[in-house]
């Protein structure tokens, strides 16, 4: 079995039970996708599957053969620290670390959920072209992460900053005051 | 170089740090790093280990590796207590994959191990023999343990496995359990009841009278990692520290691994020495990460197969063998006159617990401290049951005693029609009304007064049930925050000086609280070194001392080792220097550490920096072990953090849903050391307590003992969007008894939160909620 | 978790054909209840017939309505522009179920077919009729804050904790089969099973029967539609009350009228009685408040959920009243 894994084809053959989460922690010693409940109820496993972030936990490595997947390990380039993760570190998005890479792949699938306008259940008008987007919506769309270390205000903090600087003026024009006055905090 | 860059290296260090004295004492002088302005203390530092959390390179007890290793699974048993007929073995036995099955049949002898508090090695939960028997003393202790080459085969051949029992009758039911409650010997090492005076007489005289009972349930800490080892046991001169016989290598998400590796010599009668825990990440711990069962059973399977084993428990694992909070019932009853001053307080109550352990939930902590009342009663009794072992959850004892305390001042104040912050100024004490002691440094009143000023609290309705926006009934509320300062015996630090810097060595523990940032910038700041130059090793059994990371004390317990230590380097550096060093002929309390050497305190010119000492010295490196000075300090004063939680919920009128909209801690604990990770620390206690005020609860089916949500859809925790953006704010006003002046803040946020949150919720909606969790089938 | 053999097929044909030929087979959707199911030991089927290559795409209809393939995940559904503009209530109770990782992996047909979350049926250590027909029930006198009021039975009082498939109820989708006999449709009232004495029959799929597709009729009316879902946490759990609803007025006299409710039920639950209630009546307060009394008269409350009866109740005036006040004001959601 084969899939593209942080850029990489990996190769593996697997039990038919083993999860994506344990075929990338345990055969490709990517641990920094973590495991904190395996039934898809606290969002640390998230990953990117074609830009699309899943519950690694909740996915058998033989369904997603093929597939081109991006962990935590992948989102820096070329050693240069995606804008998410800096900032997490900026704005003290996280304390003990654990729930951290899943909040990463989450804020980042998060970002192209944005950018394609997909509404969320916070969104007034879900037929309005242009999701008018404010700190609510960050909040509703990033509660499939759990932190009991409570972290939540600095992680929102965060991927408001690393939005703004991963998204640039595009996404600029549509801030609204609430989130401008965020990020320039 | 930007402002906050010099902060961090300290450049601007305007004065050197002299030794401190004796904090302790009376007579003694505080910290000098407690002084204001001391740059670098209180700086926002970004977390040292920050870049390693967010690439997913910092690696977890259960993320390591060992040759040839295994993967365990447990079964765990279905019924509360009796015997175990049988355990049918073979289909796992026959299964692909599988080493080995261990139950009490060949499970290795152990002796039991000892227990926290009870014990002075003691980690354990509790002192049942681990695997010995064929007794089951809970619903969910485990009753065999499988080795596989793989996780998916071990788990699927511990499915298999098949227990019949002879089930006992078992007492599961609080209900029935707190009609038999009994009086503890001991509550933390104090008595089980406290009396000043005669409270019982002063209520009944009292002309205002509040009598309530506040329920609260069981609770689990619910770490996001999951309790998880990896460990061998090599022989002879393979091991790595080239000792004789057997060694024990754990990797383990522990806070406390000194008193792990204490316990475990005594579970399997080696000596400490043989076993070496290390601990650099945990992710999360709140009091649950001490000894468990798992991790005595994943070295005796081990042992047993002779490959090093990996075991990671499910999360139904955590729930079924790491204990959580117990539930209370706590009455108050409190006494007031016209003008609202307590003349009697009595907060008595009962907490389920189990023969077998030593923690009676202690939920009458606050209440020894907060108010100046003129007869007081305080006592816990316990339920016993058949259940797990509870054990310490973030402040154990004040997060669920102030929900009730601060609850029934609400209702006093109610009662008296008086602004409830008025109430509880007007009963401040001026020493500690149980004890008698002065207060180390208490700021109650400001934290409260600077509080309610930024929340708007005189915007609040004296009438429950004024205000309204759409469906959303809107009230305030607010309560009063407490935990002790305490700086437990043992700690211990060694300083090795190079010429590149220092590194700080010890025994604790860092789980996200950020010890290892602020130590940093605490060591940084009176070695006079830059924050670069400063290494700060913690998490592993083979550094200096033995300090856990609970009851908020690891701050003070560090900081205490690093004083002791920093001033026996002093004295060496001293008795290294030559006649021809301007440092010539000072003793140690002449010195003060600055600019990365050491200098005369008032005289510029006499210095020398590290580097050159050691070079003169021809030393490549100077390296000092000291102990913390006794914690004297203890006897001499009462010494507590304090804070004021301020909180605006809205009810929804139909649904009675409650959405919290703003929350606001103003908190008195002496010097902030990183105002960025205590601003962190804080709120993440603070949302803690949101869960505890409305929506967690573990269900103990009273009927099998058996916990029924044991996971994460089920035990609900505040998710993002539960969770307002939450102010904090801080008296900074120094403890002059205390190391750097600070108070460890890891507990206190949890504190008062259930209280403020119900408080508004009564203030909303005109409804007072006393059992908790507040959800919405109760505001109906 | 057991193990089991694996195979992805390309249609419903294939899919079909395999589920024949394999013995305990079970279709894999997104996986995301089945698989943890499967951890729980609760399913233990020896093969998976992954079916996440079956159509996922969504088209117009000729009558003017919408069909979705089985494939399509629930994170696609809600965000296609004709579902958010035509069935608001249907993208509204998609995304305001699970997480937003789970909607991208979950597929429609899986959504409908996910178990109930009752806790004594994920403890395999307890009493279940729908585990094991026939052992008992140890929701009837432990936990049973999360469960039913309406179609109970001494055996099972497990909800059907899907949010979707109450915005479907709501809208009379018509789920489409496919298996050895050939294709057929039900209503989407008719796929799901009271519990009965047999709880364990959870629809009225035949063996190695599979849902190919949901079609949505047309229904003006359900532009103006809304979810509203009431839970214990802000985001992130399930129902404890949802209602899916639209109304039609004609002037002052209600025409048409559409309702469901999740988190009461056994299964999705069309309020059907309330809708007759209120079919040509005033809308009017009084009128609503007997509509929702005639349905809620049913209820079979538990001590445990007796709150549900009080917070239907409420929930159904309130979101009725506003889906009145919508269109008196022209149509505005």
């Amino acid at each position: 079995m084969q899939w593209t894994i942080n850029g990489q084809v990996r190769e593996a053959e697997v039990d038919f039970r083993t999860s994506l989460l344990d075929l990338l922690r345990e055969q490709f010693q990517l641990s920094g996708t973590k495991k904190g409940c395996n039934q898809g109820a606290c969002g640390a496993c998230t990953v990117l599957v074609d830009g699309e972030r899943i519950n690694a936990c909740l996915a058998l490595a033989v369904q997603y053969q093929g597939r081109t997947i991006t962990t935590v390990e992948g989102l820096a380039e070329n050693g240069t620290l995606h804008p998410v993760q800096a900032a997490f570190i900026e704005h003290d998005g996280f304390q003990c670390g654990y729930c951290t890479p899943g909040q990463l792949c989450s804020a980042v699938g998060m970002i192209g959920e944005l950018e394609r306008d997909h509404p969320s259940a916070v969104t007034a008008d879900l037929a309005a072209n242009g999701i008018e987007w404010n700190r609510d919506e960050l909040r509703e769309r990033m509660s499939g992460n759990l932190c009991r270390c409570g972290a939540y205000n600095g992680i929102a903090d965060a991927i408001a900053a690393g939005l703004a600087k991963e998204l640039g003026e595009e996404l600029g024009e549509e801030l609204d005051e609430e989130l401008g006055e965020e990020i320039a905090r | 170089m930007s402002a906050l860059d010099k902060e961090r290296s300290g450049d601007n260090q305007p004065a050197g740090v002299a030794l401190a004295g004796d904090y302790w004492r009376p007579e003694g002088g505080p910290d000098p790093l407690s002084e204001k302005g001391r740059i670098g203390i209180g700086a926002p530092l970004s977390r040292v280990d920050g870049a390693e959390k967010v690439t997913g390179s910092a690696r977890f007890a259960g993320e390591f590796t060992f040759e040839g290793m295994v993967y365990a699974a447990l079964v765990y048993s279905a019924i509360a207590n009796g015997r175990i007929l049988n355990i049918d073995r073979r289909e796992a036995e026959a299964m692909g994959g599988v080493v080995l099955v261990m139950t009490h049949e060949n499970a290795p002898r152990l002796n039991t191990p000892p227990v926290f508090l009870r014990s002075p090695n003691g980690a354990a939960g509790d002192d049942h023999p681990i695997m010995q028997t064929d007794r089951v003393h809970w619903n969910g202790q485990p009753v065999a343990l499988v080795l596989a080459e793989t996780q998916e085969q071990a788990d699927a051949a511990a499915e298999s496995i098949r227990v019949d029992y002879a089930a006992e009758p078992a007492m599961t039911d609080f209900e029935l359990a707190k009609t038999h409650a009994r009086r503890p010997d001991n509550v933390l090492g104090g008595p089980a009841e406290i009396t000043v005076g005669d409270a019982d007489a002063a209520f009944e005289a009292a002309a205002h009278q509040i009598d309530a009972t506040y329920t609260t349930p069981r609770h689990n800490h619910n770490a996001i990692e999951p309790h998880a080892l990896t460990l061998v046991w090599t022989t002879g001169d393979g091991d790595e520290s080239g000792r004789e016989g057997e060694t024990l290598r754990i990797h383990d998400a522990s806070q406390c691994v000194d008193l792990a590796v204490a316990s475990l010599a005594e579970v399997f009668g080696i000596e400490t020495s043989q076993i070496h825990i290390t601990s650099p990440f945990v992710g999360g711990g709140f009091g649950g990460k001490a000894l468990w069962q798992h991790q005595i059973l994943a070295a005796a399977a081990a042992k047993l197969a002779d490959r090093p084993v990996r075991l990671a428990l499910s999360r139904e694992g955590v729930y079924r063998v790491v204990g959580g909070r117990a539930c209370t019932e706590q009455r108050v009853a409190l006494g007031a006159d016209e003008q609202g001053r307590l003349q009697a307080l009595i907060h008595s109550g009962i907490a389920a617990m189990t023969q077998h352990n030593n923690l009676p939930e202690p939920f009458f902590q606050a209440t020894k401290c907060l108010y100046a009342a003129d007869h007081i009663r305080l006592s816990i009794d316990v339920a016993d049951m058949q259940m797990l072992a509870n054990t310490f959850m973030r402040a154990p004892g004040e997060s669920v005693g102030s929900f009730a305390l601060e609850s029934a001042l609400d209702e006093l104040a109610d009662q008296l029609g008086m602004d409830p912050l008025e109430l509880r100024r007007r009963n401040e004490p001026e020493r500690d009304p149980t004890s008698g002691l002065a207060f180390s440094s208490r700021h109650l009143l400001e934290a409260a007064r600077s509080g309610a000023e930024r929340f708007g609290w005189s915007e609040r309705s004296a009438t429950p049930a004024s205000r309204h926006e759409g469906e959303w009934q809107i009230g305030l509320g607010c309560a009063t925050a407490t935990y002790p300062y305490i700086r437990m015996p043992g700690a211990a630090a060694r300083i090795t000086l190079t010429p590149d810097g220092a590194t700080v060595g010890i025994a604790a523990h860092e789980m996200g609280m950020g010890t290892a940032t602020v130590q940093t910038q605490v060591a940084a700041a009176r070695l006079g070194l830059p924050v670069e130059k400063i290494a700060f090793h913690y998490g592993d059994s083979h550094l200096a001392g033995s300090v856990l990371a609970g009851g908020s004390q690891q701050t003070a317990a560090i900081g205490g080792a690093v004083i002791a230590a920093q001033r026996a380097l002093v004295a060496e550096l001293l008795a290294l220097v030559g006649q021809d060093s301007p440092l010539s002929g000072l003793s140690p309390d002449e010195i003060e550490c600055r600019n990365e050497g050491l200098g005369a305190i008032g005289n510029g010119s006499r210095f020398e920096t590290y580097a050159q000492i050691l070079a003169r010295a021809g030393q490549s490196e100077l390296s000092v072990q000291a102990d913390a000075a006794g914690s004297e300090e203890l006897a001499n004063w009462s010494m507590h953090s304090f804070g004021t939680i301020f909180c605006e919920a809205g009810v929804n009128s139909v649904t009675g849903e409650v959405r919290i909209r703003r929350l606001l801690g103003s908190f008195d604990c002496g010097r902030i050391l990183n105002t960025k990770t205590a601003t962190s620390q804080f709120r993440g206690g603070m949302i803690m307590g949101l869960g505890l005020a409305l929506m967690e609860e573990t269900l103990f089916d009273p009927r099998s003992g058996r916990v029924m949500n044991p996971s994460l859809a089920d035990y609900h925790v505040p998710v993002q969007m539960d969770v307002p953006e939450i102010e904090v704010m801080w008296t900074d006003i120094p403890d002059p008894h205390t190391p750097m002046g600070a108070h460890g803040i890891g507990e206190i946020g949890i504190t008062g939160v259930g209280a403020a949150v119900a408080n508004a919720v009564y203030n909303a909606s005109g409804k007072r909620i006393r059992d908790l969790p507040i959800t919405l089938d109760k505001l109906l | 978790m057991n193990a089991f053999d694996y195979q992805q097929v390309a249609d419903s044909e294939q899919a079909i054909e395999q589920a024949v030929r394999s013995r305990r087979a079970k279709y894999l959707g997104g996986g995301t209840n089945l698989v943890d199911l499967m951890r729980e030991t609760v399913e233990r089927p020896q093969a998976l017939i992954d079916v996440t290559r079956l159509s996922r795409d969504i088209d117009e209809t000729a009558e003017g309505g919408l069909i979705i393939g089985a494939a399509v995940t629930n994170s696609a559904l809600a965000g296609d522009a004709r579902v958010r503009s035509r069935y608001p209530v249907l993208a509204r109770a998609i995304l305001s179920g699970a997480s937003a990782q789970i909607r991208n992996m979950a597929t429609v047909g899986g959504n409908l077919l996910q178990r109930t979350r009752c806790a004594y049926f994920y403890d395999v250590a307890a009493r279940c009729n729908k585990r094991e027909p026939g052992a008992g029930c140890d929701a009837l006198e432990g936990f049973h804050r999360y469960h039913a009021i309406l179609g109970t039975s001494p055996s099972c009082i497990a909800t059907h904790p899907s949010d979707m498939a109450v915005a479907l109820a709501a809208l009379d989708a018509r789920i489409h089969l496919r298996g050895p006999e050939g294709e057929r449709q039900l209503a989407i009232t008719e796929l799901h099973r009271e519990p009965g004495e047999r709880p364990d029959l959870e629809t009225e799929l035949q063996p190695e029967e599979l849902i190919v597709a949901v079609e949505l009729p047309p229904l003006p009316m359900a532009a103006r539609s809304n979810y509203r879902k009431v839970r214990d946490r802000a985001s992130y759990a399930f129902a404890l009350v949802s209602v899916a609803s639209m109304v039609e007025l004609d002037g002052e006299t209600i025409q048409d009228v559409r309702l469901a409710l999740g988190g009461v039920g056994t299964k999705p639950w069309r309020a059907l009685r309330v809708e007759a209630a209120l079919r040509g009546q005033p809308a009017t307060e009084a009128t609503i408040a007997a509509a929702v009394d005639a349905e809620l008269t049913e209820a079979r409350p538990l001590p445990g959920n007796a709150f549900k009866v009080e917070l239907a109740r409420r929930t159904l005036i309130a979101e009725l009243s506003r889906r009145i006040a919508d269109a008196r004001n022209g149509g505005e959601a």
